[in-house]
């Protein structure tokens, strides 16, 4: 077995900022500090292109009134009863606010946004919006036919081609070095293509490394969602928040998990039982098929388990948008047209999409103020900012989705939180700007992480560790929960964590090496999976996406608060919800219906 | 199921080569991507490619397959015939296995300023463009640069280094159709150039393969009717 390389072989790099994660929140951030002439590095896993926010369809939200009467105030009230009062309402406040204005701002870069008649930007209703807080359905969305992620993407990184980011393309990140002190003073990355590690010293690191669905067997998530950064951010001793808190889209095509947009039911889709009955009039009676995702992936799974579902199987429901008639579909929806005839076999201009809730989103992550600054329990307060440390994006929890995301707020956390850590990370640098003595030992460590996977021989492979840990999670943290189910899954993740040390590689090569990727993305996987598990089990109430069938009711005395989970002995800790908005009066939680 | 995989390590010193690949799979509805990732799962670790959506939005796993550039994601593995040939993307260098150098493509792409570019103060609220006006960047905007395009174009074949190819010109003129955009005359000036446009003969290799069903030789074609206009 090779011993770890000395630190001081690897070479190193200096910048003020490094971002890691090339996806909307990445890029957003490295356009705010490319633009003020800083030395700024993207690391990314993946050419940007590539990232996970391309595959974002209905649209990203924002009152901008230009269908039906709307603002600020409304959408944040819908936002704070979708997070079933989990959300912290300044930060609520502060993205809602600021929404129409990053939405322009979009514009203005060149993001090629659908158009209404009189010119302005297209916008379509989603689940759970309302007007008047909570009275008729709004009209919210804004949106680039279904491919709005896809528009949002390639503006940004076009922007940052503009900007001369610099990036570092294929570099895959492997962990943060942080001092005694606790300060954040880099990251080390290996380019992919050679496979030599190289230390990446700066003062401010930003994580936007995006979502972990991949601990699934079954998302709409894309192969590289690991949350790479939540397991960094995990070995470096700082804690996750709400880590019980996923959400199942209620439509993604069943096996292969692609998503099916919110959109299509905001463009007048509705769902159906194998016997043709619209069956969310039972479950939400006014909000209809556009109730909030937890609420409408609860009624699919519900109609699954009666026995009402279609198929030779009875898994999945269907979802009908025939009635649009073609012309409405090629244009509103060419993108959900081309998925579902290439992944279910079915033109839904004249057959029903099959449907079932897929896990799509985390709610959860890693803790941040709304500045994008990585807070934690220290010494003084639940909510310490972590020197030199910021995350954004899915992979940040600020909290604005709390319990559960709205569809369309997604895209918007990526830009508002994007640009708002990135301006905070230029008065941070002009607040801190000398460099730090850099803690040998701490790179060292990495470097023995990584030559770990230089063991010859061993009796577990990645694939299969993978695998199981997939059906775990599946199979005992799904849409519905109990305690047996919760703690049976607990039990078999220990055994398949305790073989992860058995595994081996069977290609040792540097070039290219992607084998060595999926074997250190796993150990991110499955980080993430027992955080997971743990608060899901520990969380005694059902709330938002969290659904427990043995303690069916939210409990806001005992559970109205944030969990907190460390790596270390599996401990958790909590802290309060922050109700108190910037500006406006608290929405005091109350029942949730739709 | 029987595969023809091009192999080639670059730390072995040894030339490419072609390997042989046996697979217990149902190929009922599924895709090539699913192939090699279960080849790569099951038989041999080894085996390097590039994915990341598997759902044809991302473009990172454009290969050729039975000589055709696709995306590996959402080509169908029933109908192929087998042995399944699978070839890293034609003419860029390969790093290793299907995965090739896609540095020349992407300067390509930088080369035509992929950006809006307006320089009049920003307008409170959004810029105002009807629907017609955005109807004409359809079939453009989409483009997820997987290159299977433009490494099937025979021009692009034989001036790699300086013609532009479909993809870029495709994006190039994106932003000469967007009415939001100022830069029209500089755009043109760009590409009014014996190789980076007009090395296009119209083949149209980069209409059959596009993945997404986009068509880049229109938008050359329109490219260079506004080159004509302009001289006229």
């Amino acid at each position: 077995m090779s011993k770890p390389m000395n630190s001081s072989q690897i070479p190193k790099r200096t910048f003020d900022a490094v971002i890691v994660g090339g996806g909307g929140a990445g890029l957003r951030a490295a356009l705010q500090l490319s633009q003020a002439n800083l030395k700024v590095a993207l690391i990314s896993k993946v050419f940007p292109t590539r990232s996970h926010t391309v595959s974002a369809q209905g649209g990203i939200t924002a009152a901008l009134a230009n269908v039906s009467d709307d603002n600020w105030h409304w959408h944040m009230y819908d936002t704070v009863k979708g997070s079933d009062y989990l959300g912290d309402q300044d930060a609520i406040e502060f993205m809602c606010r600021n929404a129409a204005s990053a939405v322009y701002e979009l514009e203005h870069m060149g993001l090629p946004f659908s158009r209404l008649e009189n010119g302005k930007i297209y916008q379509r209703p989603f689940g759970g919006q309302s007007q008047n807080y909570g009275g008729e359905q709004a009209i919210r969305t804004c949106a680039a036919a279904d491919r709005t992620g896809h528009a949002l993407l390639h503006t940004l990184y076009q922007r940052n081609i503009a900007a001369r980011t610099q990036f570092f393309d294929e570099f895959f990140a492997l962990d943060l070095i942080r001092d005694d002190e606790g300060t954040v003073l880099g990251v080390v990355a290996v380019e992919i293509e050679t496979g030599e590690a190289s230390l990446f010293e700066s003062r401010a690191t930003l994580l936007a490394t995006g979502g972990a669905c991949r601990i699934f067997r079954h998302s709409t998530n894309a192969h590289i969602n690991t949350g790479d950064g939540l397991g960094m951010v995990l070995r470096a001793g700082l804690p996750l928040e709400d880590m019980e808190f996923w959400q199942f889209h209620p439509t993604g095509i069943p096996e292969v998990g692609s998503l099916i947009s919110e959109g299509v039911r905001g463009e007048g889709g509705y769902l159906v039982n194998k016997d043709g009955e619209k069956f969310m009039q039972r479950y939400a009676p006014n909000a209809l098929d556009l109730a909030s995702r937890d609420v409408v992936a609860r009624a699919i799974a519900q109609e699954i388990r009666a026995g009402k579902g279609c198929g030779e199987h009875g898994d999945y429901v269907h979802l009908k948008i025939e009635h649009l008639g073609a012309e409405k579909i090629m244009a509103r929806l060419p993108g959900i047209r081309e998925l579902s005839m290439q992944f279910a076999g079915a033109d839904p201009i004249t057959d029903p999409i099959p449907v079932t809730p897929t896990a799509h989103y985390m709610m959860g992550g890693i803790p941040t103020n709304m500045h994008g600054q990585v807070v934690s329990p220290v010494r003084y307060g639940p909510e310490e900012p972590t020197p030199g440390l910021y995350a954004v994006g899915e992979c940040a929890c600020v909290s604005v989705h709390g319990a559960n995301r709205l569809g369309g707020n997604s895209l918007l956390d990526l830009v508002v939180f994007g640009r708002a850590a990135g301006q905070h990370v230029i008065e941070y640098l002009r607040e801190n700007p000398y460099p730090r003595p850099l803690p040998q030992e701490k790179v060292d460590q990495v470097m023995a992480r990584l030559a770990r996977w230089d063991k010859p021989k061993g009796t577990e492979t990645v694939a299969g560790l993978r695998d199981e840990m997939q059906r775990i999670m599946q199979d005992h943290c799904g849409v519905y929960r109990t305690e047996a189910l919760l703690k049976e899954g607990l039990a078999m993740l220990d055994k398949v964590e305790a073989r992860l040390p058995d595994a081996a590689l069977s290609d040792h090569s540097k070039m290219f090496n992607t084998a060595r990727l999926e074997a250190l993305e796993l150990e991110n996987l499955m980080a993430i999976a027992r955080a997971t598990l743990v608060s899901a089990l520990a969380r005694t109430e059902s709330r938002g996406a969290h659904t427990r069938e043995d303690f069916p009711k939210r409990d806001d005395d005992r559970w109205l608060r944030h969990t907190l989970y460390f790596q270390q002995d599996d401990q958790l800790d909590y802290k309060p919800v922050r109700l108190k908005p910037l500006t406006v009066d608290t929405f005091q939680p109350k029942e949730r219906t739709y | 199921m029987r595969f023809r995989i091009y192999r080639y390590d670059p730390e072995s010193g040894a030339a490419p080569t072609v390997q042989e690949y046996e697979l217990d799979f149902d190929p009922k509805g599924k895709k090539v991507l699913d192939a090699l990732i279960a080849i790569k799962d099951t038989l041999d670790e080894s085996l390097s490619f590039r994915r990341s959506c598997r759902e044809g939005v991302c473009g990172s796993d454009g290969v050729n397959v039975n000589g055709t550039n696709v995306l590996a994601c959402v080509t169908p593995l029933e109908g192929l015939k087998q042995p399944i040939e699978i070839r890293p993307l034609p003419r860029l260098g390969v790093i290793r296995d299907l995965i090739v150098d896609m540095a020349q493509f992407y300067q390509h792409y930088r080369a035509v300023k992929p950006y809006l570019i307006n320089l009049d103060p920003e307008p409170e609220n959004e810029r105002l463009q009807s629907p017609e006006e955005r109807a004409e960047l359809d079939g453009l905007w989409e483009c997820i640069l997987c290159a299977c395009c433009t490494t099937s174009c025979p021009s692009f074949w034989w001036n790699p280094d300086k013609f532009l190819g479909p993809a870029a010109l495709l994006q190039g003129y994106r932003f000469i159709a967007d009415t939001r955009d100022q830069s029209t005359n500089e755009r043109l000036d760009f590409l009014e150039d014996p190789y980076r446009l007009f090395r296009c003969h119209g083949i149209m290799n980069c209409v059959e393969v596009c993945p997404k069903g986009l068509n880049p030789t229109a938008a050359i074609g329109k490219i260079k009717s506004l080159l004509v206009k302009r001289a006229l």
